[in-house]
């Protein structure tokens, strides 16, 4: 069988303690085989005979199990000849007789310190040793995961998210109106004009190079570097500490488009000169209608 | 007294006729066996299991996720939100639809009469507008959480890059809209936009004139982009979105535990 991970033990542990009552580490050494079984209902427990002396009293137990006193005495015979141990004595039945025949019949077993010895030549026996538990032919290396249903864990999630997202935007949209200028009119450019927010970390970049480098090198780049990032990153490890550089990269690239954009949006008044905005205002007119 | 039972009464005869409804026919060949809209439904593993496996959710979800993926803090839902952001950009996008002409001036003029003359016209054009925005923002940040869980690794490496032309196709899906106003604000953003596009070497000018139609923006451009932000581009949005979730679901779901 595979190895179980800790953690699904140890949640089973915890609900069949919730169940039964008892507490988790005893269940959880239980499972592991490190300690012996809570004590079984008492049935169980007697139902194996000590065989290491003591009387037995067959006709009692036969009343106990419904097991009938020839079967239990059978069993009991065999089980000596088998151990090579002396039957123990019992009540109830014409019992010394019959131990001391069986004692007689092989004298020197009781001792045994050699192997029990086999049965006579020509004659085969067989025993159960153990059961086997059926299983797979072939073993699978997929260990198990913790795993939960979508429905209804993830989907109650994500469902919420939605409605958060819904609540939130509506609310946005109920006070603050989208920017409506004045009409469309090519003969006066508006002074500064600025491209949609999420170009403005490019236009910002026009400031500071050539046209051909910041409109056209820098964003299509950009986006093959970013398409061959899994390409290039040949590490196998997901682990923040294995990929330092790596992540070091992209957070570098990540906060330098967030510079450029919100220098861009905020920094660049007329001209696209630069200003400040806490003393000259604010030149981006999306977020000016919200502030607004 | 009297008014108690006969309340009594509608209740329990409310309360048949939706055990009639929830029996019917019609009703168990609209939701297939293990969705809670059943009569019959309880709570088991097997039917948790099948509102996912019997229903078009399986297309996106698989019937269940290693636990670590369910937490909010890994995903904070970014790439659902953006997917549920576009379906809100199409159902609001088609209801101005029928109040927008893309010509010049009566776009300009459609504009005004949304604000003051179509119910819930003003609120509707705002959630378009943030809307798009927002899901700029959590596209972006959903590919931020992608690289940061190195979620692109293999086998995902190819979603990945499908994943960067969601991206440049919602930016420009927002971009083709920004003209479509026709104010000041909507034009010169645009003017500023493509010119950048026509310092591009060798068709650079050519790839300009066939996005704007023409050599400067005029009214023309005006139904070029329109047509470019409610068919062409959310066509072409669609399928990579498709094949996105598609991936998503063949190469395992979510990504493993850091």
């Amino acid at each position: 069988m595979a190895q179980l991970p800790d953690s699904l033990l140890r949640r089973s542990a915890e609900a069949r303690a919730k169940a039964e009552g008892r507490p988790v580490d005893e269940i959880l050494a239980e499972m592991k085989g490190e300690a012996p079984p809570a004590p079984a209902p008492p049935a169980a427990a007697s139902s194996q005979p000590s065989d290491a002396g003591g009387g037995r009293d067959l006709a009692a137990e036969s009343g106990t199990y419904g097991v009938p006193v020839p079967l239990l005495e059978r069993s009991m015979f065999a089980r000596a000849k088998a151990d090579g141990t002396p039957v123990p004595a019992m009540a109830g039945v014409g019992a010394p007789a019959a131990a001391a025949s069986a004692v007689s019949s092989q004298p020197s077993a009781a001792p045994a310190p050699q192997a029990p010895s086999g049965p006579p030549p020509g004659v085969r026996t067989q025993r159960l040793l153990t059961v086997v538990k059926a299983g797979a032919i072939q073993g699978t290396e997929k260990e198990p995961q913790d795993k939960v249903n979508v429905w209804p864990h993830l989907l109650a999630i994500e469902f919420v998210a939605l409605l958060v997202v819904l609540a939130a935007l509506t609310l946005l949209s109920a006070f603050v109106d989208a920017p409506l200028l004045e009409f469309a009119n090519f003969n006066e450019q508006p002074n500064p004009s600025k491209a949609p927010w999420y170009f403005l970390g490019l236009q910002e970049l026009l400031a500071y190079f050539d046209p051909m480098v910041a409109g056209i090198i820098i964003p299509t780049f950009g986006m093959i570097a970013l398409a061959f990032i899994p390409y290039v990153d040949r590490n196998p490890s997901v682990r923040p500490s294995d990929r330092k550089f790596a992540i070091a990269v992209f957070t570098v690239f990540f906060m330098a488009a967030a510079v450029v954009t919100i220098f861009g949006s905020f920094f660049r008044g007329p001209g696209f000169n630069f200003v400040f905005p806490w003393r000259d205002g604010i030149f981006f007119d999306d977020l000016l209608t919200i502030l607004e | 007294m009297a008014d108690e039972k006969g309340r009594g009464g509608i209740k329990e005869a409310v309360s048949g006729l939706g055990d009639h409804v929830q029996n019917s026919q019609v009703w168990n060949s609209i939701f297939r066996p293990g969705s809670p809209m059943r009569a019959e439904n309880s709570d088991s593993p097997r039917n948790r299991s099948y509102v996912i496996m019997n229903n078009v959710l399986y297309h996106l979800h698989p019937v269940k996720v290693k636990r670590h993926g369910v937490k909010l803090s890994y995903t904070l839902c970014l790439g659902g939100l953006s997917f549920f952001l576009f379906i809100l950009l199409t159902i609001t996008g088609i209801f101005l639809m029928f109040y927008y002409r893309p010509t010049s001036p009566q776009a300009y003029f459609d504009l005004q009469a949304l604000a003051s003359d179509v119910a819930f016209g003003q609120l509707v054009r705002n959630m378009h507008r943030w809307g798009a925005h927002l899901m700029v923002i959590t596209v972006f940040l959903h590919m931020s959480r992608v690289f940061y869980h190195g979620a692109y690794k293999p086998p995902r490496e190819f979603n990945w890059v499908v994943g960067i032309v969601l991206l440049v196709l919602t930016l420009l899906l927002s971009f083709s809209g920004y003209l479509l106003p026709w104010d000041q604000l909507a034009l010169w953003a645009v003017t500023v936009g493509t010119n950048m596009g026509s310092y591009a070497p060798v068709f650079g000018n050519q790839v300009t004139f066939a996005l704007i139609g023409g050599v400067q923006i005029t009214a023309d451009t005006l139904l070029r982009f329109y047509v470019l932000h409610v068919l062409f581009l959310p066509f072409i949005i669609t399928i990579f979105m498709a094949v996105h979730f598609w991936r998503v679901r063949k190469d395992g779901g979510i990504s493993g535990p850091l």
